[in-house]
């Protein structure tokens, strides 16, 4: 891998999208007055596993999050530039966030399962997105496909919150891939579990992304390659008249190339451990 | 004070004598455990002035019991003169007025509280709105009586005769309206109880964690179909307890109804016609009561407290039983 | 290596035919969207008729009341039923001092029960006695609280043989205030961190030292701010006074007898039937409305200030 960055925005920018999933074209995101990253080029590739990586405060869950239009739940938080998903800018006006969210769906950092039962922690995406089939075979194949069955299966009656947290978590993936999204983000997924249940979340993705494009934040970089096709790395930098740092794409390659022979000194740095 | 005290002084022996303070002196000592029952006195004091009131409300009462019975509370003559007295038509009208009132008044605060806590309208806006109605909860009931005789009571009653045109059919609008009566009082308790449900709703739907709504949104509901789904049921059993609190206020809130009910003593099944609650005769007859009216009175009181204790209990238990571990 | 390489995966979800697919695009014509729609209406129409009755009661309030408002008012007495003019100076003096009395009371029990509660009771059977004990005295009703005073002082006559008296009054308001007091007490403590007790602790301060010189200032302000507040509640308050402190058309005349206060004087005149007194009714709410939003405001601001 020897392009370097620019060449390769021109590169993905030009682009059919037959095979590209999503694509950002120039998006910075602020709060406020507070610039959090800006200026991020990024294809991301239809089936696949893309993980956002860099230090904290980079950006990358901001970034992430701006995929369905989760940040419009921040008040003051905006977005320039385009967010291309089936061949449509999220972030025009005429676009509806709930059914963008319906599409791409998302698991978060703290398993958040409903105050409901397990069951209707599943139906209840599956219902409000107009879901006409059999809903017992519908619940019991999502939590299947999040690994989860059998530890549920006795108990689907019961509140999602007696759940184990690696569960309550599983259990998210399972209500979010119940709603057939064409994309699903996952914020962090693993960073409040204890490693087996991590290890259990990873086999899970690994047989997602058969059926769906997954995209990652993780500030775990083992994670990152296990199971992620691409990576982006994201850093941070200092702004002059600023006061914080705003968040900016480094690099963004296969997986193997961002680890074993990255383009940038401050890629080789974070994925060798000497930052971050 | 003796230099050497074996019992006290463990540390610091040998060292200098500067700090003269290095061993507690037995003054320092008594102040500290003389603090601390003074705490623990003063804070039995609310258990000891909570028996007091029940004791001597019950003292009060014991005549009025021994005389009546249970018949008190079914039976609606109120008669000084042959010192026959049943509270019916108080226990009635507190109920009624209470109950009516919370029916108007929990969807318009929890509407409300919604209004101001789920994004609908801009930050500034919102606080407004919360502050208006914290500050609505400190106008005194006796403005509100004095608002509502002179001002709320006049300005509805055409709408209360054309309900009379409409509905005088059945009992509840049989009576033509005429000033005082319990649906002003009605809505006036309206106006008294809804800061407190929507106080308690927007600090309730506030504690739902930001993750809980970010799922809901992250599963495609549209906002109302998060508040509904996901938001409403994390915050009910605080609501509920809001709720309860609210109606334990409404049927104790005496001064604004007082002005506004009519205090008739006589059963009236019309919302149209004046009525009476328990506090409202509390506050109109006790004064120039004497001999086994003041203990009637009492009774009354006592009735009224055990229907507030009930449903104030009821609201804690709620409020710790009820609530969802999210 | 660029994304041309990237194979499309196979992406096939077998069964989305199963769930609605809409274009991306807002479709205001949609069910969900005309009930979400709708249901940000109504809320918003529910938010107005909430706030209303405070618009409507404040304007009555400034223009009935305030238009009436002169020097007079506050330096003469009422004038006897049928008469016009007068003023409510007694009752102005009268509620200073009947909720004086209250705050003397209520906020040094208060305080200390507050501190017994946070820094002794931790969980102790006794402590949640207390706890629960304040929650029930708080939705006692008001009226009850005069009830128990006139049972207790008024009947019984126990100060001095008289029967109602602004002390007696008093003592019924701080009842009132009492859980109040108590509860911000306790909540305000709870605020302060742990580590600044461990802080004085480890400097060798005793409990008491710790309460009082450490604990208790660093949560002033919730606690005064709780304080501001049940005075202005204990202010308007009404039921309590009527058969405690009862009214008097005089100037006070000493706490143990019979006291005139605003709020009794505006129930009072409120329910005469002569314009001269229910005017004056106006202008004593006006001038009550005022005391209390402000202190209201006080409070707010205090709460401001404490950033523990």
């Amino acid at each position: 891998m020897t392009s370097s960055l620019s060449q390769q925005r021109s590169s993905s920018t030009t682009k059919g999208s037959s095979d590209i999933c999503m694509s950002l074209q120039n998006v910075s995101i602020s709060y406020g007055n507070f610039e959090a990253v800006r200026n991020v080029f990024l294809d991301i590739p239809d089936g696949r596993v893309t993980a956002f990586i860099g230090p904290s405060g980079c950006g990358k869950s901001t970034v992430l999050r701006a995929l369905n239009r989760m940040n419009d739940l921040i008040p003051g938080c905006h977005l320039k530039g385009q967010v291309l998903f089936d061949g449509q800018d999220l972030y025009h006006p005429r676009i509806d966030p709930v059914e963008v969210r319906r599409r791409i769906g998302m698991v978060f950092q703290k398993p958040n399962p409903f105050p409901k039962t397990i069951y209707e922690n599943i139906a209840f995406g599956a219902r409000i997105n107009g879901y006409r089939g059999d809903m017992d075979e519908l619940v019991e194949r999502s939590l299947r496909k999040a690994a989860v069955w059998d530890e549920c299966k006795d108990k689907l009656q019961h509140s999602g919150l007696a759940l184990s947290g690696g569960q309550q978590q599983r259990l998210c993936i399972a209500r979010a891939i119940a709603t057939e999204p064409e994309v699903i983000l996952m914020d962090e997924p693993c960073s409040a579990l204890d490693p087996i249940s991590t290890l259990k979340i990873e086999e899970t993705m690994h047989e997602l992304k058969r059926n769906y494009t997954i995209i990652i934040v993780t500030h775990n970089m083992q994670q990152a390659v296990r199971v992620a096709d691409m990576t982006a790395f994201f850093n941070a930098e200092a702004v002059e008249g600023g006061s914080g740092k705003v968040g900016y794409l480094v690099e963004y390659s296969e997986t193997e190339e961002i680890f074993n022979a990255p383009a940038q000194q401050s890629t080789q740095d974070y994925v060798s451990g000497r930052f971050g | 004070m003796p230099a050497h005290h074996p019992m006290t002084s463990d540390q610091g022996l040998s060292a200098d004598a500067l700090f003269t303070l290095r061993r507690r002196p037995t003054s320092e000592k008594l102040l500290d455990l003389g603090f601390r029952q003074l705490t623990l006195t003063l804070a039995s004091l609310v258990a000891i002035v909570l028996l007091a009131i029940l004791f001597t409300v019950f003292q009060g009462a014991r005549e009025a019991m021994a005389s009546f019975g249970l018949r008190f509370l079914v039976t609606s003559a109120w008669d000084p003169v042959n010192e026959q007295y049943g509270a019916f038509v108080a226990i009635y009208g507190t109920l009624v007025s209470s109950i009516l009132s919370l029916a108007i008044a929990v969807p318009l605060g929890v509407g409300t509280a919604i209004f101001i806590t789920e994004d609908l309208i801009p930050s500034r806006l919102r606080e407004l709105i919360g502050l208006m109605v914290e500050l609505l909860a400190a106008i005194p009931s006796v403005v509100l009586g004095l608002w509502a005789i002179f001002v709320m009571e006049p300005a509805i009653r055409p709408t209360l005769e054309l309900l009379h045109q409409l509905l005088g059919w059945t009992p509840f609008f049989a009576s033509t309206p005429q000033g005082p009566g319990m649906a002003p009082a009605i809505l006036i308790l309206v106006v008294m109880v809804l800061p407190i449900i929507t106080a308690i709703s927007r600090d309730a739907l506030n504690q739902v964690p930001i993750e809980l709504r970010q799922g809901a949104y992250g599963v495609g509901t549209t906002r109302w179909g998060a508040i509904f789904a996901v938001i409403l049921p994390a915050a009910i059993s605080s609501i509920i307890g809001g709720v309860m609190l609210a109606l334990g206020r409404a049927m104790g809130e005496t001064m604004a109804v007082t002005m506004i009910i009519g205090n008739s003593l006589n059963f009236d099944l019309s919302l149209l016609a004046p009525g009476n609650t328990i506090a409202s005769m509390l506050a109109n007859q006790f004064g120039e009561a004497d001999g086994i009216q003041v203990s009637a009175l009492m009774y009354a009181a006592l009735i009224l407290m055990l229907l507030t204790f009930t449903v104030n209990v009821l609201a804690q238990w709620v409020v710790r039983r009820l609530s969802l571990k999210y | 290596m660029t994304l041309s390489n990237i194979q499309p995966a196979n992406n096939a979800n077998t069964d989305t035919s199963l769930f609605d697919r809409r274009p991306l695009s807002f479709d205001p014509s949609l069910r969900r969207n005309r009930l979400n729609g709708l249901l940000t209406f109504i809320s918003g129409v529910f938010a107005t008729l909430a706030v209303l009755p405070l618009v409507l009661v404040l304007v009555y309030v400034l223009v009935q009341g305030g238009r009436l408002i002169s020097l007079r008012l506050f330096t003469e007495l009422p004038p006897a039923p049928g008469l016009e003019g007068g003023g409510f100076g007694n009752a102005m003096l009268g509620t200073v001092l009947v909720t004086l009395i209250a705050a003397l009371i209520a906020i040094p029990v208060g305080v200390a029960g507050g501190v017994y509660l946070s820094e002794y009771a931790g969980k102790s059977w006794f402590g949640q006695v207390v706890s629960f004990g304040n929650d029930v005295l708080a939705g006692v009703p008001s009226i009850i609280s005069g009830v128990f005073v006139y049972g207790l002082i008024v009947a019984s006559r126990v100060f001095f043989g008289q029967s109602y008296s602004a002390m007696a009054g008093g003592i019924a308001l701080s009842v009132l205030m009492l859980p109040t007091v108590i509860k911000t007490t306790n909540e305000g403590l709870k605020l302060v961190p742990n580590e600044l007790r461990l802080g004085a602790y480890g400097v060798g301060a005793s409990r008491y030292v710790t309460i009082t010189q450490v604990v208790l200032p660093a949560a002033l302000t919730p606690i005064s701010t709780g304080a501001v507040l049940a005075i202005a509640r204990a202010a308007g308050e009404t039921a309590p006074l009527i058969f405690t402190a009862l009214f008097s058309a005089f100037w006070p005349e000493g706490i143990f007898n019979p006291i005139a206060t605003m709020s009794v004087l505006i129930f009072n005149f409120a329910i005469m039937p002569y314009p001269a007194q229910n005017e004056l009714a106006w202008a004593a709410s006006f001038v009550l409305v005022m005391m209390i939003l402000a202190a209201n405001l006080l409070a707010r601001w205090l709460s401001r200030l404490s950033k523990i």
